[in-house]
This record gives structure tokens, sequence and C-alpha cells, in this order.
């Protein structure tokens, strides 16, 4: 017996020099978890918030009841959209070092959680992203351009130059705004679930956090309200085990997974393999069955690891092992699609290869072309008067009266 | 037309838009079945369902927050906050979120919502029932800050509110929910059927957001004042026989800027009047702006009168509560200055 209490500080498993430990990682094999009807009540179902939901085993074959038996024309295109995200996240990394646009977030290593995700939701189904679900864009088909104006803050900028780089929306695709403010969005979704079901549609919404923002009140306020109203709601974490340097044991993983939160109010918590882009596509489906069905919400845990920096401002060789993201058991996303293709026949190295090639040269094709309507160095820019505009629905005479003054000193 | 008290006029206004536009929507803390704890949702789950009058947990954050996302599939939501004093969890939603939808994303999306709450003292309710939180939203762009001081009022700016495609808080004065209230707590209580602005048309009427109204014509000074305290000011200026321009601001931010800047170039004098702290209250930022607009007319110093600087007390309320003793020594001090 010790006296007195000890203020517990929780420490990841491995710092910088040190040899990756991910020995903390609770899993189960490939298949061997049960998939439950979709009616199931959320008692008897506990265990899926705990155990690991995986389908791709370590011999690169889909097993189990969670296989979603995708047609591999599907699983083609679910790898390509996963190496575009990938290629063009790269791609604006380096011209972030570059200099030319001010910030970028990439989503590298987690790219199955926004593509697996974003192809098991119908177009119809509203979604609510954080700044790492770019491969909803991609999903979708948002034109590359469109992005890439938007992190030059150009004059084709969708935001007309309002945001930082990646807080991207698109009203006709159903991807909403993006936030800088963490976590504000997850209880939106629930909202908009609400309004779905009180006019009758089976549209549902989905969106994502980070494991770190678990601990913003907004999380809390999502699950509880989806609970109370059975919203249809899927209501992710992206437990990628990094929020920029602290650990997952800082938003409370170290003593449950975070997908337990979800029973604990009631509400389904999956937790899944967030690299096997078949598992995290059987859970969505699971999920979003469900919830059109008047079943109410799912919390997914997708259990991942952020390969990246939290941001271009962020230098993870402080605080992690640097080869930690090689080390991390559940391996890497688009490879395990890609040996999974391979294994049942359909792909190959050398179409591999073609294919980031293809997918290269399209994006640096966009980028070509994105420069055409500007850089934040040389112009044309954005016209100032469009910095007036919007903050409410009509210009207020106080604006007007400022933007006047402006356009004055540009005179 | 009928009698209404400013409960009963909100209640109205919200029963008009419920029957006229299926979109709309309310949401709060006890506004359903028991219909509000001020009684202002009162009867209306019963009319329009358990679907569209929704009981929330007690979490204003994921109250605004679902709002949002109600208004942005298309409904029409108005949120009840049951205390201005219970409005920060909800803070960042408001915030950085509902005011700044509409700009961050270009205009291709926004959430109509209007949050409802009461303020103000007088009611002996202490620092967590009392506070007068609206100068912390006037200063946050992308929202529009609305106070009304009558049942009229009330009535046809909450549904100028609801039909406004922008976020609005909406700030109710509950010391006057029952009645006008000039400030003397020792008084019996006056009901709004004595008053000319208890009379509340029962169908639909709109009050334009962002215009103030001048509630009393005069030349010899101006006092820009809402809630509660336009009854306190209108009662101090008669005490103190004083030919005051009496002007009920209403609509906060956007404010009209244009009204107040008129009286004030009339009259020569101002006297600003709030029950909110003093500093960095709203009265600093209207003494600025007549200060801008009308200095070579101003015959004195620019006056407010506010609540103290500190926390809303329980046991010194009528000493803190801004009342018509403050005014006229206000007055008088801004009328002698030459």
């Amino acid at each position: 017996m010790t006296r007195g209490s000890r203020l517990h500080i929780p420490h990841p498993p491995a710092r910088p020099g040190e040899e990756p430990d991910f020995s903390y990682l609770e899993t189960s094999p490939a298949g061997a978890i049960a998939r439950p009807d979709i009616n199931a009540k959320t008692a008897d179902i506990e265990h899926l918030a705990v155990e690991l939901i995986r389908v791709l085993d370590d011999d690169h074959n889909a097993v189990g009841p969670w296989d979603p038996r995708l047609d591999p024309g599907e699983l083609q295109i679910g790898l390509r959209h996963m190496l575009l995200t990938r290629i063009f996240d790269a791609r604006m990394q380096r011209i972030q070092r570059q200099g030319k646009i001010t910030f970028y977030m990439q989503s590298t290593g987690e790219e199955a959680v926004s593509v697996a995700q974003g192809m098991a939701l119908r177009p119809s189904d509203m979604c609510f992203p954080s700044y790492r679900n770019q491969g909803l864009y991609m999903v979708r088909g948002r034109n590359l351009v469109d992005l890439m104006c938007q992190c030059l803050s150009n004059t084709r900028d969708m935001c007309k130059g309002r945001q930082l780089p990646i807080m991207y929306h698109w009203a006709e695709g159903n991807i909403f705004s993006i936030s800088g403010n963490l976590g504000t969005q997850f209880p939106q979704a629930v909202g908009w679930a609400m309004a779905a079901a009180i006019k009758g549609e089976d549209h549902i919404a989905a969106s994502w956090i980070g494991d770190g923002t678990t601990a913003e009140a907004d999380f809390h306020y999502a699950i509880t309200f989806a609970s109370v109203y059975r919203a249809p709601v899927i209501l992710n974490v992206v437990n990628n085990q990094w929020a920029i340097s602290t650990f997952q044991g800082f938003a409370g993983g170290e003593k449950r997974p975070f997908a337990a939160r979800g029973p604990g109010v009631g509400i389904p918590g999956l937790r899944v393999d967030g690299n096997d882009f078949l598992a995290v596509h059987a859970a969505t489906q699971w999920a979003a069955e469900r919830a059109r069905r008047g079943g109410g919400a799912t919390l997914i845990e997708h259990v991942t690891y952020r390969q990246a920096a939290h941001s271009t401002s962020d230098d993870p060789s402080r605080y992690r092992p640097k080869n930690d993201a090689a080390a991390w058991p559940l391996g890497d996303p688009v490879e395990r699609l890609k040996d999974h293709l391979i294994k049942i026949g359909e792909w190959s190295e050398d179409r591999h290869e073609a294919l980031i090639k293809e997918l290269e040269h399209v994006v640096q094709a966009a980028w070509k072309e994105s420069n055409k309507y500007g850089t934040l160095t040389e112009g044309p820019w954005l016209d100032n008067d469009l910095m007036f505009d919007d903050v409410l629905k009509e210009l207020p005479p106080h604006l007007e009266k400022q933007r006047a003054e402006l356009r004055a000193l540009e005179e | 037309m009928a009698q209404m008290n400013m409960i009963q006029a909100l209640n109205s206004a919200m029963d008009v838009m419920l029957d006229r536009d299926r979109s709309v929507v309310i949401i709060g803390e006890d506004v359903g079945y028991f219909g509000g704890v001020f009684r202002c949702t009162d009867g209306l789950q019963r009319k329009y369902g358990e679907h569209r009058v929704i009981d929330a947990p007690i979490a204003e954050g994921g109250i605004v927050a679902t709002a949002i996302g109600m208004g942005v599939n298309g409904l029409r939501p108005i949120a009840e906050i049951q205390f201005a004093d219970y409005i920060y969890p909800g803070f960042d939603q408001i915030v950085s979120e509902l005011a700044r939808l509409r700009y961050r994303s270009a205009g291709d999306f926004w959430s109509p919502v209007t949050i409802r709450t009461p303020c103000g003292g007088g009611i002996r309710g202490g620092q967590t029932h009392s506070q007068s939180p609206e100068g912390i939203f006037t200063h946050v762009s992308g929202l529009r800050v609305v106070m009304p001081s009558n049942p009229y009022d009330a009535k046809g700016l909450l549904i100028s509110c609801i039909e406004s495609d922008d976020p609005v808080v909406f700030f109710e004065p509950k010391r006057i929910y029952n009645g006008p209230f000039d400030g003397d707590p020792d008084k019996p209580a006056i009901p709004w059927s004595t008053h000319a602005k208890g009379e509340v048309p029962d169908g639909h009427y709109t009050i334009p957001l962002g215009l103030a109204e001048i509630v009393e014509t005069g030349s010899e000074i101006t006092i820009i004042t809402y809630g509660t305290m336009v009854h306190v000011s209108q009662a101090a200026a008669k005490t103190a026989g004083i030919d005051a321009e009496i002007i009920d601001v209403r609509s906060l931010a956007p404010l009209d800027v244009d009204t107040l800047v008129a009286s004030v170039k009339k009259t020569g004098r101002c006297l600003i009047v709030h029950e909110a702290t003093r500093f960095s209250g709203f009265g600093a930022e209207l003494a600025a702006t007549i200060q801008e607009e009308c200095f070579w007319n101003l015959e004195a110093p620019i006056g407010r009168v506010a609540g103290w600087d500190t926390p809303y007390p329980h046991a010194f309320e009528w000493e803190y509560f801004p009342g018509q003793k403050r005014v006229i020594a206000a007055l008088s001090n801004i009328m002698e200055a030459k």
C-alpha cells in the first residue's frame, strides 16, 4: 500500500531513440469475430467494442463473416482512390515545403478510413469530416484542381480565400465545411441526422474525429444526442495513436478502447482494423444499414496509425521513434489492399506501378492548371471586396462602410 | 389584437411560425412537454408534436450544435438556452461554427438558427440567473444580436429572426416578461395590459432587424438604451423632468447607427444606459460610435450608466441594478456640463 494518491501521467511505450513497441495493441485474428444482425441489441454486442474486426489475414486473403464480398472492380477503384489520396498528399506536402502554400495536413496511412467509408455510403449521405478525410473528396469525384485552388487561396478558391489550406467544403457533393476547431462537426452531424429523421428521409450522416478529440465535450454531446434521439448517424473515431505529440493514452485510450464509449451511452461500438479496407467497408455498411432502418447511431473506432506528421508545422521525430510507422502491427492500408488484389489474381506489381505513374501525372496536370488561377505570391489575386461578403447573408451598413474605407486606401 | 405579456407574445410568434413553416422546430431544455421554465413554449408541443418541439438533454453545446446540423439539413431551428448564464457551454458552437459557417464556406453552407435566451437581473437570481452577456456576442462577426423591450416588439422581432437566414442570438429581458419595470422593486408590479405595447396582433407580422426605435421624442438629451433599461430610463427622465429623446436600440448587431446619430446631432447630449457590466460592454461601442459621428455636436461628454464591474451579486441586487437614481444622477451630470 502506498500512502496518498499519486498523479498518473500516461507515457507512450517508446520515445525517440527507443525501439517501437506496440505490445499495448490488442488485436483479434482476421475473420474471428461474428457479424451480428443489424437489429442486434447494443447490450448483446458490447464485445465488438473491444475486439478488433478484421477481414484481411496475414496471407492477404479475405476471411470471415465481415468480408463485404466486393467485386474486384470495386476493390481496384478503392485502391485507386487511396493511391490518389496518398499521391495528392505527398505532392501538396512538397508544395508546402517549397513555400507555395502556407500549410498542409497529410492523411498518409489512414486512407482506408475515408475511402472505404466513402464508398460504403450513398452519395446522398452527408459527411462531416475532420481535416484528415481528403479521401472522401477522391471517392466523390471532386476535381483535384478545386482542392488545389483552395490550398492556394487563389481566384478559384471555393472558400474565397477565407480558410486555411485543406479546410474544404462541397455542398453539391454533400461534404460539410471543415472547421479547425476540433470535434465541433460531431454533434452537428447528429443534428443533421435528426433532421433527416424528422423529415422521414433515409439519408444518413457520418462524421469523423481523431482519438484526441474524444476528450472534447462535443464528442459527448454527439454520442448522447445520437443515443437519445436514435439519430441515423455513423460517428467515427479515427484512432491514429497520436494527437500532435500526445499519444492516445492522454485521451483515455489506455483504460478502454474508444469504441467502448458507444455502449456506455447505449449505442453499438465497433472496433475495426482501420488499415483493412474490407473491414472498414463492412463495418460501415453494417452501421449504415442499421441507421437507415431506424436502428440509430453506431460509434466506430478505426485503429490506424498516423504515418505522417500532424501537419506541416509538426516534427514527429521529436516525440516518437523514427521507424514507428514501419513497425505498426496493422501494416499499411494501400499495401494490404494491393497484396489482396494480387493474391486473388486481380492486380500485379506492374499494374500498380503503372497506376502510380498515371496518378502522379493526373496530380501534376492538376497542379499546373491550378497555378493558372493564381498563387499567394503571384497573381491574379482575389478581389479584396470578397473579404466583406458572407459575414451575413446581405452586406450590413457597417461592413459596407468598412469596405469603402479599404477601397479608398487602395486607390 | 389581444393583450399579451412578453411570454405570450413570444409564444404567439413561435406558434405562428410553427404553423406557417413546416421547417420550423424548437429544441431546448424543458421546452416540450413542460412548455419551458418561463412558459414561453407552453402548449406548442401538444399542438405541433414532439418531433417539432423537442425536449433536449442538459447540454447547451449539444443543443446549439444539433440545431446547427438541423439548419444545414433544411430546418429552421429555434434553440432555447434556459438562461443566458448557461449559454457559455455553447459558446464555441455559436462563435466558431454558427457565426462563421456562411463566411468560411463562401456562402455554400449556412444555418438559420435563432437562439432564444432569457437574460438580465432584477429577479433575485444571483450571479447564475441574472447576467446580461449581450456584449460578448455583439463582438462576434457573423451574428445578429437582438433584445426586445416589450411584447409587441418581442413577437415582431422574433418572427423576423426566425425568418432570417442569418444566425441570431435573441435576448429576452426576463424581468419584463410579465410587465414593464421602472427599476423600483418596492412598487407593485404593473402588468403589460397597462402598456400600449402590450397590444399584440394575433397573426403574423414582422419588425425589421437592424432598426432602432425612438420611444420618446425629446430635445435636451438622447438616452440610448435597450431591454429592461428602456423603462427605467423613461421613468428616470420623467422624474428628473428632462425632455429626453429615448431610443430603444432593439437590434444591437448590426446596429442602426443612423437613428442614433441623427438624434444625438439634434440633442447634443448623450447618455447610454444598460444593465450589463460597463468595462468593454456594449455601451463602449455605442459611445465610441457617437463620439466618432457626433463629436462636433456634443455639448458634454457622453455618459454611461451600467452594471458595476462585479459578478451579479445576490444580496446587493438593488445596489447593483442600475436603477432610476443612477440614471437621474447621470442625466443631471450631463445636463449641467457646459
